[in-house]
């Protein structure tokens, strides 16, 4: 894993809930501009941007109408070329137990490991595993997870996932081995696999489940979603819907180090985003997680809240962002950091906003308004 | 067999809304749509072989819910999308 600093120009990929867009700044990162839209009107889930061959760039998407899909671009999102074969469940057989299951949308996408090039993951609603190895031409189910005997069990019904579809995603790939892979579900939990996804193991000791009663049990949680630092990947982060998490392997269990933050903010949030080089730093955006969990700004105040010693202290960070009045929430996909001294963070706004800040968080500019609500954004330094 | 598509689905067809396909079976007609089309069955029918829920098949006048309906020279086959949401 190279450790370097970037300094070249950073684009922005952006998913909305109509369409993609592409923001491009310089490499002082100064100056922004923005692309037209990218299918305009389709749901846009995730795109995203392989470090690995410097050039492709795939894409989530569906409409309202017609069915789950990705897009591929070679030539910097200019034009795009959909998949023979998009992710898809397995036809169930006459006399099944279970009825079929059909891939609702496909939420994340992520590059496989930096050895393996043309490999991609996709986790999908409902909760379903996909791997591509040919660059996101063709998708084939992991059948270790989407056949495992406790698939079921480990997501559960209707009632256990998000309003808007149980997911997979947070699909991580341990730098230093591509059989070993972390995923996250909600609902379902973190899990691990150790061969490729042949087999799984349940990775939730130590995290909360405030909704149901009783102790929390092996699976079942609701990761919002899971970060593993590229140079330390021992090192695992976590914003869960029942507060902020790091876990250290071997280890195995999650220590609440949202314990930390100032109980009038709390710990509940949807994104995490860790610092390329620096371990001990991480940033998480909290929401409101109180009565009917409005899932907006604490307050009206949005901020970005960064630890710089693993979670044991939070410092918060809203220089230039609104002092009050402003009730938007930042998704799970919505927050990324570039590669340049000092990091550059973004994130994108349920309201169309992208806020940047060029110094680690410590001060806050608006990039873009008026966009539809932002489902993602990703980095992508080496766009064509 | 004239088969009329919606405005979603033109892009796997050159903008053309009025295309040509064969089939004795729904089934067999929506095959016959991708081979001519690639990806276009996906967007509306979904892998267990259901019709998308806000997609809807109509032979002439009559709404289908099942890919199996029979076929017959000169029907003509619509596929609407319709109800989705803001």
């Amino acid at each position: 894993m190279n450790d370097a600093a970037a300094a070249g120009p950073v684009a922005l990929l952006i998913g909305t809930k109509k369409g993609a867009f592409v923001l491009r700044g310089d490499a002082r990162r100064a100056r922004w501009e923005l692309s037209d839209p990218i299918l305009l009107g389709h749901i846009v889930h995730h795109i995203v941007y392989d470090a690995r061959d410097g050039g492709t760039v795939l894409m989530a998407a569906r409409t309202g109408h017609l069915g789950p899909t990705v897009l591929r671009s070679v030539d910097g999102c200019r034009t795009w070329e959909e998949a023979a074969r998009p992710p898809a469940f397995a036809k169930a057989a006459a006399g099944d137990a279970e009825p079929g299951r059909v891939v609702e949308h496909v939420f994340w996408l992520a590059p496989g490991h930096a050895r393996e090039a043309g490999v991609w993951y996709a986790g999908t609603s409902p909760q379903g595993l996909f791997r591509s190895e040919d660059d996101g031409r063709t998708w084939q189910g992991v059948r270790g997870f989407n056949d495992h005997p406790m698939r079921a069990a480990w997501c559960g019904g209707g009632q256990d996932g998000t309003p808007d579809g149980p997911k997979m995603h947070s699909i991580l790939v341990d730098p230093r081995d591509p059989r070993h892979l972390y995923i996250g579900m909600s609902g379902g939990g973190v899990f691990e696999s150790v061969d490729r996804g042949g087999e799984w193991q349940p990775l939730n000791q130590g995290c909360a489940m405030d909704f149901a009663p009783g102790p929390a049990p092996e699976f079942g949680h609701d990761p919002h979603c899971v970060a593993l630092h590229p140079l330390r990947p021992d090192r695992l982060y976590q914003q869960n819907h029942c507060g902020i998490y790091r876990m250290e392997r071997p280890e195995g269990r999650w220590v609440r180090i949202g314990d930390n933050m100032p109980r009038d903010v709390g710990d509940i949030g949807f994104p995490i985003v860790v610092h390329p080089r620096d371990p001990d730093v991480a940033w998480v955006v909290p929401m409101d997680g109180t009565d009917v969990w409005p899932r907006t700004s604490p307050g009206g105040r949005p901020a970005v809240y960064v630890t710089r010693d693993a979670g044991a202290t939070w410092r918060r960070q809203d220089a230039g962002l609104p002092a009050e009045k402003a009730w938007f929430t930042v998704l799970r996909q919505a927050m990324a950091a570039d590669h340049h001294a000092p990091v550059g963070l973004y994130f994108g706004t349920t309201a169309g906003e992208i806020w940047a800040s060029d110094d680690e968080g410590e001060h806050w500019r608006c990039l873009v308004r008026h966009l539809p609500q932002i489902y993602a954004v990703e980095v992508a330094e080496a766009l064509r | 067999m004239i088969v009329r598509l919606a405005t979603p689905l033109r892009s796997y067809t050159a903008t053309r809304g009025v295309v040509d396909a064969e089939g004795a079976t729904l089934a067999d007609l929506l095959h016959d749509l991708d081979r001519q089309f690639p990806g276009l069955r996906f967007r509306i029918i979904d892998e267990q072989d259901r019709i998308r829920p806000h997609v809807k098949l109509f032979v002439n006048q009559d709404q289908v819910h099942t890919l199996a309906a029979p076929l017959a020279t000169g029907d003509e086959i619509h596929v609407v999308c319709a109800l989705s949401g803001g």
